[in-house]
């Protein structure tokens, strides 16, 4: 060492106090790079906070708004708030049915999943609220617990069901203490009537017997029959 | 000029990241389901991929290669990966919550692209300049885009098609992108790379 | 020769036309009754204006149109309305639907409305009035209700008279061209007239009809009507393929031929809007052409509009026992009929009644083999193949994004799958299940607005009575303060003040359930009204012959006699309880009485609660067994005159008698208890 202490900063040197410091000086510059990066995503963060939540609102467009609560939850907004939060899953809501279950599944981009039978059955027929009049004691508790305010009526005055209102969550049926009111199905009028799907085509190739292709496997004689006769 | 030019042609079509190098497949396979959410996501990888390999270029020739420290490459680059991930996921967070519940858990997993980190190491190999490391992961970017929405497109129709049980789902989505990656080799020696 | 454009895809169906076309058009023989559906057309269903049992003649408004958008009917025949009722109405769901039915006295009266003269230069609304006094609506197959086609929010430049007839086996038209071409080229004049004098005005007519092309151009020879020859493709009588055709313009997705000064209108609807006008006919009766293997005579006739299936067609040789299929409509946009005891409609132009050689069953449909034809042939410039897949993946967003909606369904593309796929079913189910989804988002939309708005209204009123308790609470304190700085004699007492603040409410209470301010003049007002309503109720009796009616104006006069008798009681209860507060609140009230009175109902409570169980249910039983009484009265009532709630009141009845069986139950447990007690 002595001797050549005058290249005592060569190249050479320098590399040796270099690597015997390595490990420090690499800590150090990851330490730095770390740092200025913190620095930069701390701004970002704070330029790009995130107010609310929009995607509430998007789900609940998609449930039907029966305020049923039969998915557990006291109402439609609530239910959507947890699916947003991921607590709850998208299969708990009877009366949206399959096709509520479906959008859902496109808006967030997962597996549909069949209805959860636990939380109900999606009903055949729609029904609305029918109270019968003559046993009807003016209560207003039927009133009280209708959602969208369906129910027609005052303190010690007939009540009676705006039926165009009424979505069929039959929460009105509990409360009432003369149980005066029933849940009858509602006719579809036949302006709302429309087609099935045909069945799949993987069903129809199911379904066949011998002889829908072809005509000679066929086993019963088929001229004739539905025929003008002679 | 012409140099800028193969560099493009190169990694969209000759060298494409996901088909040709196979980098970068899980987002490919996992988000291709939808089309809308594969241009979603095709957008933030190649901002990704471009501000990673500029920033990356930069790390490395101002910071790692004076000191030499070479060998903390790898972990300096995933640094600097993960924070253009994060800012990129703060934005896309602020500008679109739709596409951000969509694309979900897959925009912190661009980090761990191999793709974004490929195109990061393999500016090293190639030395290239700043201005060629940019246009290397822009070009990356748009090879990925490009294969990514053609098979998101193909996917939303073998999904609704008729196909049989065995391949419903990822299967087929397998054997389309290896017969997407059979067509790509055709691309190879268009140029001399 | 004037040019002609062409249209995308289309297909060549064997034509079919010339069974029908070898007897002349004639008159159906008059029918014995007519079923009148009151929905026979687009818009809003007819409201009868007739009465079962009254008696009306052909051309008589027996359904008014309901609103602006929406057609009458007219009794089609001289008869008497027996039913208005649900009957088959050639539906294509095969559910009934509400009809009036006539039956004929077969003397065929009509009634005319006053025929216009010179009606080329009469008003356009006044022609377009009684347009719609005739209940004329599109006779082509839409049955759009044709005075409000007449009353286009723009200008026409180019009417076109939709004579193609392009669909196989059907040659109503043709017929019409031929028997009466004056007649449709008059009609079109007055069409013209009505639309304020187009520039061009062309009837579209398929060259495998030659003479009535000639007859055609014969009777429009020295008008400015220019008749058009097409060559024959299906569909080209679709209306945008033949603005297509003619014009050579396409009607925008979406959008309407009024959108680009286009009216297309079928050659029957301008006849019968002639007659309407020249001769005060209403519509009832159109050609309607009857064809197939299966009927002994193959035919145009001029049916009334509601005659039964059965009964033409019985007429016509088919031997209803072998009739393999009976299609309303032709082979390809056609539907089948059930039950051929359905009626003609306005919009019906075809009847096929087929033999399973003729129009054999469709084979099972095979997976698609991606091969494109149905987008060749499609006229509307589709994918049919992508709509298909679409429609079973049930993927809505995709189907309007191809454009579902613009689907003419005309079935060309399901007539070239070679993979027998129906795609046309496959269209029509998506079509419904999107309109159902946009009217169920509607409705969920409404019951959310409502569920928020009736959250702030539980919100206002909480905070209101909050409100008000507050002020009450302030009031009473003020109160307090004052009258103890007033007077000396009453013991200050804020109970006192509470309670006859009570008492004061009692008495109100008392005297607003008597209707009126004064309680006393009420009362007696309300009482003549009661014994007014039971002398009439007995007139009704005695002057009523039917049975019925008598059985139910007696429970009614039970009822309000009973009514009376529980108003009078009320009242003397009332009088009383009031007579009690009066003399409660007596000025120098002792505030003991009132406590006293306070001390009174809380040991009624407190007894109420402390009676045993036992007492209790025996109480509930009682109450229970009047409840059931009066039920099972109301049971009987419903029964006799079987009205509507029949069901819902035996509902009531069966829960009461359940809840009155639990309680009995649980009253002999209770005993037994009871006696095991006693018994160790």
């Amino acid at each position: 060492m002595p001797l050549w202490g005058l290249a005592a900063w060569s190249p050479y040197k320098k590399m040796e106090i270099f690597l015997e410091h390595i490990v420090l000086i690499a800590v150090l510059t990851l330490t730095g790079l770390a740092i200025l990066f913190g620095a930069i995503l701390g701004a970002a963060s704070v330029k790009f906070k995130v107010e609310g939540d929009p995607l509430v609102e998007q789900i609940d467009t998609l449930l039907p708004q029966t305020q049923c609560g039969q998915c557990g939850y006291p109402g439609c907004k609530p239910y959507a708030t947890a699916i947003a939060d991921g607590k709850a899953d998208i299969n708990r809501c009877p009366p949206g049915g399959h096709a509520t279950i479906q959008s859902l599944a496109d808006l967030l981009g997962v597996e549909v999943k069949p209805l959860d039978a636990e939380h109900g059955v999606e009903a055949e027929v729609k029904t609305v609220a029918y109270i019968r009049e003559d046993e009807c004691i003016g209560c207003t508790k039927c009133i009280q617990a209708c959602p969208v305010d369906a129910i027609l009526g005052a303190a010690k005055l007939m009540h009676t069901v705006v039926v165009s209102e009424c979505t069929g969550c039959d929460l009105c049926v509990e409360p009432c203490p003369v149980d005066c009111i029933d849940m009858l199905p509602v006719e579809q009028p036949l302006s709302e009537w429309s087609w099935n799907l045909p069945p799949s085509t993987r069903e129809v190739l199911g379904n066949m017997k011998a002889g829908d292709l072809i005509g000679s496997d066929r086993s019963d004689s088929s001229s004739g029959k539905g025929d003008r006769a002679a | 000029m012409t140099e800028l030019f193969t560099i493009l042609i190169g990694t969209v079509l000759v060298n494409n990241f996901v088909l040709v190098q196979f980098l970068g497949l899980c987002p490919f396979m996992g988000v291709s389901t939808k089309l809308e959410s594969a241009i979603g996501m095709s957008a933030a990888t190649t901002f990704v991929l471009t501000l990673a390999s500029v920033c990356s270029y930069l790390v490395n020739a101002y910071v790692l290669e004076p000191f030499n420290l070479e060998f903390l490459r790898t972990i300096s680059f995933i640094l600097v990966i993960a924070t253009v991930v994060s800012f990129s996921k703060m934005y896309i967070e602020k500008t679109s919550p739709v596409l951000y519940r969509v694309l979900g858990i897959y925009i912190p997993l661009i980090t761990t692209n191999c793709a974004v980190l490929g195109v990061a190491l393999l500016n090293v190999t190639k030395s290239h300049n700043f201005f060629q490391s940019g246009l290397y992961g822009f070009g990356a970017g748009v090879g990925f885009s490009l294969v990514l929405i053609l098979f998101a497109a193909m996917r939303e129709r073998i999904t609704v098609a008729d196909t049989p049980a065995p391949f419903r789902g990822a299967a087929i989505g397998m054997i389309t992108a290896g017969l997407m990656s059979l067509a790509f080799m055709g691309f190879g020696g268009l140029v001399a790379l | 020769m004037r040019k002609v454009w062409d249209f995308h895809g289309g297909v060549h169906p064997p034509e079919n036309k010339s069974q029908s076309l070898q007897s002349p058009l004639r008159e159906a023989p008059l029918p014995t009754y007519v079923v009148l559906p009151l929905s026979m057309h687009v818009g809003a269903p007819a409201i009868a204006c007739v009465a079962v049992g009254d008696k009306v003649k052909r051309g008589q408004l027996i359904a008014e149109p309901s609103g602006a958008f929406s057609a009458g009917i007219h009794a089609s025949i001289s008869g008497e309305v027996s039913a208005i009722e649900d009957r088959q109405i050639s539906h294509p769901s095969g559910n009934p639907g509400p009809a009036i039915i006539i039956q004929s006295d077969g003397a065929d009266e009509s009634v005319t409305i006053e025929p216009i003269a010179n009606y080329m230069q009469a008003e356009p609304d006044l022609l377009v009035k009684r347009v719609r006094q005739a209940g004329i609506a599109g006779l082509g197959g839409a049955g759009f209700p044709t005075h409000i086609k007449l009353n286009p929010l723009s200008k026409v430049d180019t009417l076109i008279i939709n004579g193609a007839e392009c669909e196989p086996y059907i040659t109503a038209d043709h017929a019409l061209f031929k028997t009466f071409p004056e007649k449709v080229i008059q009609g079109i004049e007055l069409l013209a007239h009505i639309l304020g004098n187009p520039k061009q005005i062309l009837i579209g007519i398929e060259d495998n009809k030659p003479d009535a092309i000639d007859a055609l151009k014969q009777a429009a020879a020295g008008t400015n009507i220019e008749v058009v020859t097409v060559p024959t493709k299906y569909p080209s009588g679709g209306e945008k393929q033949l603005i297509q055709l003619l014009t050579g313009l396409e009607v925008p997705s979406g959008k309407l031929p009024a959108n680009l000064g286009i009216m297309v209108q079928n050659p029957g609807t301008a006849v019968a809007v002639l007659e309407a006008v020249a001769e005060g006919k209403a519509l009832t009766s159109r050609i309607t052409t009857f064809v197939g293997q299966n009927l002994k005579e193959s035919v145009n006739l001029e049916v009334r509009i509601g005659t039964t299936l059965t009964e033409v067609l019985t007429h016509l040789g088919l031997d209803l026992e072998h009739a393999h299929k009976v299609v309303l409509g032709g082979p390809m946009m056609g539907f089948a009929m059930p039950d051929p005891n359905t009626p003609i409609l306005k919009i019906s132009n075809c009847v096929l009644v087929p033999s399973k050689l003729e129009l054999p069953d469709p084979e099972p449909a095979q997976p698609c083999i991606r091969c494109g034809s149905c987008a060749e042939v499609c006229p509307a410039q589709l994918l049919p193949q992508q709509l298909f897949w679409f429609a079973q993946a049930e993927d809505h967003e995709n189907l309007q994004n191809h454009n579902l909606f613009d689907c003419i369904e005309c079935g060309a593309c399901s007539f070239v799958c070679p993979s027998n796929i129906p795609l046309v079913q496959y269209y029509r189910a998506s079509k419904g299940a999107i309109r159902e989804a946009d009217r169920e988002r509607i409705a969920s939309d409404r019951a959310r607005r409502r569920f928020e708005v009736r959250n702030l209204r539980v919100e206002r009123e909480a905070q209101e009575r909050e409100a008000k308790r507050a002020a009450r609470m302030q009031a009473a304190k003020e109160k307090q303060a004052h009258s103890a700085s007033q007077s000396a004699e009453k013991s200050p007492s804020s109970d006192e003040d509470l309670v006859a603040a009570a008492m004061a409410r009692v008495k109100a209470q008392a005297s607003a359930d008597s209707g009126s301010a004064s309680s006393e003049q009420s009362v007696q007002n309300k009482t003549q009204a009661l014994q007014e309503r039971i002398e009439n109720l007995k007139s009704k009796i005695s002057a009523c012959e039917q049975n019925k009616e008598q059985n139910r104006l007696a429970s009614e006069l039970a009822n309000a006699e009973a009514q009376l008798e529980r108003f009078q009681k009320q009242n003397s209860e009332t009088a009383e309880s009031a007579a009690v507060a009066k003399a409660e609140i007596q000025p120098n009230a002792d505030p003991d009485s009132a406590s006293a009175a306070i001390e009174r109902a809380k040991a009624k409570a407190r007894a109420q609660a402390d009676m045993p169980e036992a007492e209790k249910l025996q109480q509930t039983l009682d109450s229970l067994e009047k409840r059931i009484e009066k039920a099972s009265e109301r049971v009987k009532q419903a029964r006799t005159e079987s009205s509507d709630t029949l069901v819902a009141l035996e509902n009531g009845l069966q829960k009461l008698l359940e809840k009155k069986a639990e309680a009995q139950a649980r009253l002999s447990e209770l005993k037994e208890e009871s006696k095991e007690q006693e018994n160790p």
